[in-house]
């Protein structure tokens, strides 16, 4: 790391806990020296690593050695055939994050970096403004290292979310009002109290923990960058993460640069980004969240501007789906792949549906699905929409009735 | 009586570190000339070249983001409370 660096007027800052630019309160990046890193990471010195997100350890902005979340990272990258199929498009690949380490979505990516810079910076105290997977995540990670954990949520999370953070004995609190309500309290808490917010002040190093999914993505396929990755927008980070990865692979020489497309999925109750995208717009108008897909549901994505220049600028496209897309998603990512994702992953996979069918996916291309959670965590948003159990005694005969009556009713229809 | 306007760290130098200023114009847009005004150089931090309210800055009246109201139009009335938010955060 060499500096903090703000994106809109290049002012550089040290590399403290600090997240907007003194002038015009643009967002600060972490700056590296790419010569040096050069010089020590190479193919051959990535695969004799661990199989973790540190093994391309120069590129995330710890200073030492990280000190939290170890085993965090490469995740599976699945070749979908049969959802490749359904969907109409030559060749599919699932990013799987709904296992990744420790808590089951591509947000322990982003805590591992966060927290052990924190450390770094000498904070006892860690927090931060979560849709659900964010406060799981800083929970547990902050658990297995000693850190006091404050996160806040919207009150109306799924159950699931909220007791995946409780029970590693967290401070949770619950904000009775949307996610965008939860961060400008969290951004007026976090000026106030000298915690490390993961995502407020410590926002310029936990954003960089994304890029490990692409740099896996891309180790993952053979050094290759996929055609398309699509990938799901919240604020829009992840998104211009995912861009970056590849961008610095190419820069380092580890990968050839290649034509490639990133394309945004949301939801159609909270499309902020999509909205613009689809209207030719370079800026978005916030909205006011109503989806299933809680944790997508930003009606004012911090990077959404840069969201979209990254579309425009790799000839990617955005769209959104309603929710009965999503939940249809969920089901034909397990049908075909028996990946149970949660509900960003049926956008994801839903937008991909639609991004195929009117050809801004090609049909004899590649695609990447950054699938990022977990669906036991949503099981409020399909519990009623997959089915029922039929339930029998622990009868032979009773089993067998059961199979005939389905079968004959499924030979009627 | 007047409205508060609660100013964020980033903005506290221009202010003597002061958290909240009390204003008394009309609608957002004059509290910023008024603040202008009292602190010089806090305009050109909130507003752009073109007067408009720079794309990372958020502002809210009540806790009611004025994108959703009347912008810089929007009415403030004694005893409202205007926040002046950095949009970089979250997600």
């Amino acid at each position: 790391m060499k500096a903090l660096k703000c994106r809109e007027c290049g002012r550089e800052y040290p590399l403290t806990a600090t997240h907007v630019c003194e002038f015009d309160f643009g967002p600060l990046e972490v700056m590296y020296d790419y010569d040096r890193i050069r010089q020590s990471l190479s193919r051959s010195s990535i695969q004799s690593r661990p199989q973790t997100m540190w093994r391309y350890r120069e590129l995330l902005p710890v200073a030492g050695e990280p000190t939290v979340g170890f085993e965090v990272g490469f995740t599976p990258l699945i070749r979908a055939d049969r959802l490749a199929r359904v969907l109409g498009v030559r060749e599919v690949w699932v990013k799987n994050d709904t296992v990744n380490y420790p808590t089951l979505s591509f947000k322990d990516r982003v805590v591992s970096v966060a927290l052990s810079r924190a450390r770094e910076l000498g904070f006892t105290t860690v927090a931060c403004a979560s849709t659900g997977n964010l406060a799981n995540s800083v929970a547990a990670n902050a658990a297995a290292s000693g850190l006091k954990a404050y996160v806040f949520i919207p009150a109306d999370l799924e159950q699931g979310k909220v007791v995946n953070s409780l029970v590693y004995g967290a401070e949770v609190i619950g904000i009775k009002g949307h996610y965008d309500e939860v961060n400008r309290l969290c951004a007026e808490i976090a000026g106030k109290y000298g915690w490390a917010f993961v995502n407020v002040n410590m926002r310029p190093y936990y954003a960089e923990g994304s890029k490990s999914m692409g740099f896996e993505i891309v180790e993952q396929l053979g050094w290759r960058i996929p055609q398309h990755t699509v990938v799901p927008m919240a604020s829009g980070s992840l998104l211009t993460k995912i861009r970056k990865s590849y961008q610095e692979l190419v820069r380092l020489g580890l990968t050839p640069e290649t034509k490639y497309r990133v394309h945004g999925a949301q939801a159609a109750g909270c499309a902020p980004i999509s909205t613009a995208q689809k209207a030719g717009l370079d800026f978005f108008k916030p909205v006011k969240p109503n989806t299933i897909a809680k944790s997508l549901a930003i009606g004012t994505p911090a990077d959404g501007f840069y969201a979209l220049k990254v579309m425009k600028d790799t000839g990617g496209a955005a769209d959104d789906v309603s929710d009965d897309e999503v939940r249809a998603g969920i089901r034909l990512l397990a049908d075909c792949e028996g990946i149970f994702a949660e509900t960003a992953g049926g956008v994801t996979v839903g937008v991909a549906r639609k991004l195929i069918a009117s050809g801004r996916i090609p049909a004899n291309d590649s695609v990447v699905l950054c699938v990022t959670g977990n669906g036991l965590k949503t099981l409020d948003a399909v519990a009623g929409h997959v089915g029922r159990t039929r339930d029998i005694k622990p009868s032979l005969r009773e089993f067998e009735a059961l199979l005939e009556a389905e079968t004959r009713s499924t030979a009627h229809f | 009586m007047a409205a508060k306007v609660r100013i964020p760290t980033p903005l506290r130098k221009l202010t003597n570190n002061e958290e909240v200023v009390e204003v008394r114009a009309g609608t957002v847009g004059a509290a910023i000339a008024e603040l202008q005004l009292r602190y010089p150089g806090i305009k050109e931090r909130l507003l752009d070249d073109t007067g408009a309210v720079r794309r990372f800055v958020n502002v809210y009246v009540n806790e009611e983001d004025i994108r959703f109201l009347q912008n810089q139009q929007t009415p403030v009335k004694d005893g409202d409370e205007v926040s002046i938010i950095p949009a970089i955060a979250g997600g």
